[in-house]
């Protein structure tokens, strides 16, 4: 990472270069970057940050079917914090978002370690793990609700083959519901975690492990004081990611649950869609929308922050 | 000179090309219909309406958008009508066309109307629901009846209970079909489902007038009333005999379980008949439709209808009308609905090809309509804005999942979600 | 690095058999959403009815197959999926170049020319990735209608750039960090300019994490429906549209192993692309991607 500090110092040079010496094509090789870049940061600043202001226009809004311009002031807050869906559906993302990405990150790992041990018909396996990613739960949500369905699958299975009293119904619980989008979610994503794991493990100077083995120390010893720190990065990477597929989950909740029983497992994402898009109701969607997002900058700039500070301080 | 004639002759050809290109216009007004008919049978049924369409000379742009009884559909149709282009015409239903109204985005359908003569054709109630600010802006295309009862009679029969008639009688007949060893009640428990469930019993327990002041009107002394106490002290009795695995199953899941004869009863608008016909069972005979306990009298509508939305293209606009007089035509409505399970929203068709259940539908229909029986679904989006009924079907659906919610209360709390605007 | 490859003992022999049990345990849970998927599409519909849905086909046939294919009903035509799927690819595939172009020049900016700011501007990409995408449907809407491709297939393209473009530009500078800037300070100093640099030097370099960026893109794209459902135009719907369609219908019968067979053959592209340049993307990975 003391790459990254020369960088800078080299960005700076080419800078003063460009001042001692200023011929028109040197003038326009130091702005090149710069115009290259502008298309991204116009993107950006209008789709994303500009989008962002409207949609916090529209929480100040008496907005219904359509946008409407007026000044309501805070009502649609209000509205929000007094409706118990809401609340449930902020309950409901910090329980799946802390489970799916605490598993995730675990089922990435392990996985990522026994695939790591020259293991025959790696390649074949490491396909299976993978392919989930590649389908969308528009595609997979019928399976995975067949699958979780007590009349249809796990639990009819277990009851065909002579365990009378087995039970698998959380799909149909309304307090376990919220973990079956768990249990289809890690399945979609804890591949690529895996993957993403495997490339850090490879990465690893052979020669420091080597040296522990001489040392004397075991292997589960040198993955824990070694190589899992060493992923530090990693980690990073794949929280980011984790933490962004949990925000916007929606295909998967829309897909396997609906939101339901009753709306016992809505999520943020379900909430504003369904107010904002269904029940005409668009100030307050718009209101919920600016919630999901102050919620992420509260978790994921402070993350970001020290992350990306740390290194290069030290 | 030559050069003369020559500019002269092309601008004779430019203007005969655009004279023929305005021809061909008339010809091919291209009519984008975005709809969620998507489903093997409503889709051949509206496949007819497109058939018709382009015998009059016009081109029917497909945009079919299934999902959650047109959720996603409205999502397309908001950012269709935000970024300035509308499609010609949209399947919306219910006071979202008042609201859509009130936006001023819908095309005028009076004149057609007029041609029609719909005022004669339709009953008041559904010609209410067609308008706004007195003018026609939609067009009806089915009559769905939602407090229906679906029963399997060998399941009665091996239970040894007649048919509840009345929401006193069931419980009883519940409790003996329970000992026999078969479901009572085939449930789905979505909220869409419980609430409808829910309306069938606010109507069979406090009859259309108290249906219509508390889930139309929305009047807060019915809706937390004893009457309104006593609905949900039912519908907790409900609960009690559907199975366990109820919850997020899907309604024609249900529907199976009634055809399989591991259930007896299921409370569902009439599109249930579709399951039963695809299973192979005739009405009357495998199954039974009768009118949810206590509401034989009464009929809760839930009514599919065509607006059209505001064009600039004058070809597009006469397709429209065209389009508007297509629907209302005896002929597609009676192809229509044959596949749907619902009757033409036209009343004195002649119902020969249609099955008993439909027949029995459209008696009641006209029967209701002149007893002043005849009252929107809430569950369907019929009765009152989808920001109320959304309020109100959380409410239902959160006593429905939760043992422990006294009747009181949640009649409180519906009370509360009816001021939701 | 791990070597546990030569069993000595018997220990060493119990640890493999539980590295390989639960290996193969995990796969079964990964492989179930697709048995079931595969099994339930050769079914016929009475078998499905009757029969328990993790069970064997007792005969298997295509039919389901056939008619997701070419006569399953999307709409008011019945021509299955076939139309829908090159639709799908008439847009997936600019999109995925166009941001996959954009992506690695902008990581070659942010790693090879910084100035001041520009972290910052990373950081404010990054940030954007959070935003939940049913908020931008109804300002997009109107920002394509302003700008004349409201529905049309530039629209959607556009669309998908737009959103695909921080995931691109974030595996791209992150792979282009770990190059070291020698190279490109010799090639500076040689006189060489910022495209000279990156189309000598970056590029041929840059191999796998454009594979990375391309399978990560093209899953993206393909399997997305929001965008697709609202910014395409009625007759060039996506393929994912019309797989909702024909699996979301809420009144009529389910035709399950229609369904089932219309889910694989949607997933076809993107299971293809993954099997075939897995490989690649863990190789990708491993050069550099996952490096903070």
């Amino acid at each position: 990472m003391d790459l990254t500090a020369q960088r800078v110092t080299l960005a700076g040079d080419a800078g003063a270069g460009a001042e001692a010496k200023p011929r028109l094509a040197d003038r326009i090789d130091a702005w090149l970057p710069k115009i290259v870049l502008a298309p991204t940061f116009v993107c950006a600043l209008v789709f994303i940050y500009g989008y962002i202001l409207w949609t916090a226009v529209l929480s100040v809004t008496p907005s219904r079917m359509l946008p409407k311009y007026e000044f309501a002031g805070i009502v649609q807050y209000e509205a929000l914090f007094g409706n118990e869906r809401w609340w449930l559906a902020l309950k409901n993302l910090a329980l799946f978002g802390g489970t799916f990405v605490l598993v995730c990150l675990a089922v990435g790992l392990l996985l990522a370690i026994l695939l790591d041990q020259k293991i025959r018909g790696e390649g074949f396996i490491r396909s299976i793990y993978l392919y989930p990613m590649a389908l969308s739960f528009i595609v997979t949500g019928t399976a995975w609700k067949w699958i979780l369905n007590p009349e249809l699958g796990i639990e009819r299975l277990l009851h065909d083959w002579g365990f009378e009293n087995a039970r698998f119904d959380w799909l149909i619980d309304p307090e376990m519901a919220i973990y079956t989008v768990v249990v289809a979610a890690v399945w979609q994503s804890s591949g690529f975690v895996m993957a993403l794991f495997l490339a850090g493990l490879r990465g690893i100077d052979d020669s420091i492990i080597k040296a522990a083995q001489v040392d004397g120390a075991s292997m589960p010893t040198i993955y824990r004081r070694i190589i899992i720190p060493s992923l530090r990065p990693v980690f990073f990477s794949s929280f980011m990611i984790l933490t962004h597929i949990a925000v916007k989950s929606f295909d998967l909740v829309m897909a396997l649950t609906n939101g339901g029983p009753g709306f016992a497992s809505d999520v943020p994402a379900t909430f504003m869609y369904a107010f904002a898009f269904t029940r005409n109701q668009i100030g307050l969607g718009a209101a919920s929308a600016m919630m999901m997002l102050m919620i992420v900058v509260a978790v994921i700039v402070p993350f970001m922050y020290s992350e990306l500070r740390r290194p290069r301080n030290g | 000179m030559k050069i003369r004639t020559g500019i002269v002759r092309s601008c004779l050809i430019v203007a005969f090309g655009a004279g023929l290109t305005v021809a061909t216009g008339v010809q091919a007004a291209e009519l984008e219909v975005l709809h969620w008919w998507t489903a093997g049978g409503e889709a051949k049924s509206a496949a007819e309406l497109k058939k018709i369409l382009e015998s009059k000379g016009h081109k029917w742009k497909d945009f079919a958008v299934a999902g959650g009884g047109g959720e996603n559909a409205m999502t397309v149709l908001k950012s269709r009508v935000v970024s300035g282009n509308p499609p010609a015409a949209a399947q919306i239903k219910g006071p979202s066309i008042g609201e859509w109204g009130a936006e001023g985005v819908l095309s005028n359908l009076d004149e057609v109307a007029k041609a029609g003569g719909w005022d004669g054709l339709l009953p008041p109630v559904v010609t209410k629901v067609m308008k706004h600010d007195g003018h026609y802006v939609a067009v009806p295309v089915n009559v769905h009846r939602v407090n229906w009862m679906w029963a399997n009679p060998e399941v009665f029969k091996k239970a040894g209970v007649e048919i509840p008639k009345t929401w006193d009688e069931f419980p009883a007949a519940a409790e003996k079909i329970q000992k026999a060893g078969f479901v009572p009640v085939a449930h789905g428990g979505q909220p869409w489902q419980d609430f409808t469930v829910f309306e069938s019993i606010a109507l069979g327990v406090g009859g259309a007038d108290f249906y219509r002041k508390a889930l139309v009107e929305l009047d807060q002394a019915t809706l937390k009333g004893a009457t309104m106490e006593k609905v949900f002290t039912t519908f907790a009795g409900v609960r009690k005999y559907t199975d366990k695995d109820s919850a997020n199953r899907v309604w024609n899941q249900a529907t199976g379980m009634i055809i399989n004869g591991k259930a007896a009863m299921q409370f569902m608008g009439d599109w249930a008949k579709g399951e039963f016909s695809s299973a192979g069972k005739t009405p009357g005979k495998d199954y039974v439709c009768v009118a949810a306990p206590g509401s034989a009298e009464a009929f809760t509508f839930n009514i599919d209808s065509l607006v059209m939305f505001e064009q600039s293209s004058g070809d597009v606009r006469k397709g429209q009308q065209d389009l508007a007089t297509a629907v209302m035509s005896p002929a597609f409505q009676e192809v229509f609905n044959l596949n749907k399970g619902s009757i033409p929203a036209r009343m004195n068709m002649n119902l020969d090809k249609f099955d008993d259940c439909a027949k029995l539908s459209a008696r009641d229909f006209e029967a209701a309509a002149k007893r002043g029986a005849l009252v929107p679904s809430i569950a369907h989006q019929m009765a009152v804005p989808a920001a109320t009924a959304g309020a109100m079907q959380d409410v239902v659906t959160q006593f429905f999942n939760s043992a422990n919610m006294k009747p009181k209360d949640a009649a409180e709390k519906l009370a509360r979600a009816a001021l939701t605007k | 690095m791990a070597e546990l490859s030569q069993p000595r003992d018997t220990g060493r022999l119990i640890g493999r058999v539980i590295v390989y049990g639960l290996l193969v345990l995990v796969c079964v849970y990964y492989l179930m959403p697709l048995f079931v998927m595969v099994t339930t599409s050769l079914k016929s519909l009475d078998e499905i009815r009757a029969g328990n849905l993790l069970s064997l086909p007792q005969d298997p046939n295509l039919d389901a197959w056939g008619k997701a294919w070419s006569s399953a009903c999307t709409g008011i035509q019945c021509e299955g999926l076939a139309g829908f799927f090159w639709n799908s690819v008439s847009f997936v595939v600019p999109a995925v170049l166009i941001s996959t172009l954009i992506g690695a020049v902008n990581g070659y900016v942010l790693t090879m020319w910084r100035f001041r700011g520009s972290d910052l501007l990373f950081g404010m990409l990054m940030i954007g990735c959070f935003i939940p995408f049913q908020v931008v449907l109804l300002p997009m809407a109107r920002t394509l209608g302003a700008m004349g491709i409201a529905n049309s297939t530039t629209g959607l393209v556009f669309v998908h750039v737009v959103y695909g473009l921080a995931f691109t530009t974030l595996f791209f500078r992150n792979y282009y960090v770990t190059i070291p800037d020698e190279l490109v300070k010799a090639a500076k100093i040689d006189g060489a300019g910022f495209w000279l640099i990156f189309r000598r030097i970056i590029l041929p370099l840059s191999a796998p994490i454009i594979v990375v960026s391309i399978i990560w893109q093209f899953t993206q794209v393909w399997n997305d429906f929001l965008f697709g459902v609202v910014f395409s135009s009625g007759d060039r719907q996506p393929i994912t549209v019309a797989l909702n369609n024909l699996v979301n219908t809420s009144t009529g019968v389910k035709e399950y192993n229609v369904d089932m067979a219309a889910a694989i053959i949607a997933a076809l592209p993107t299971l293809f692309v993954y099997v075939v340049a897995g490989k690649y993307f863990v190789r990708g990975l491993t050069a550099g991607a996952v490096k903070g």
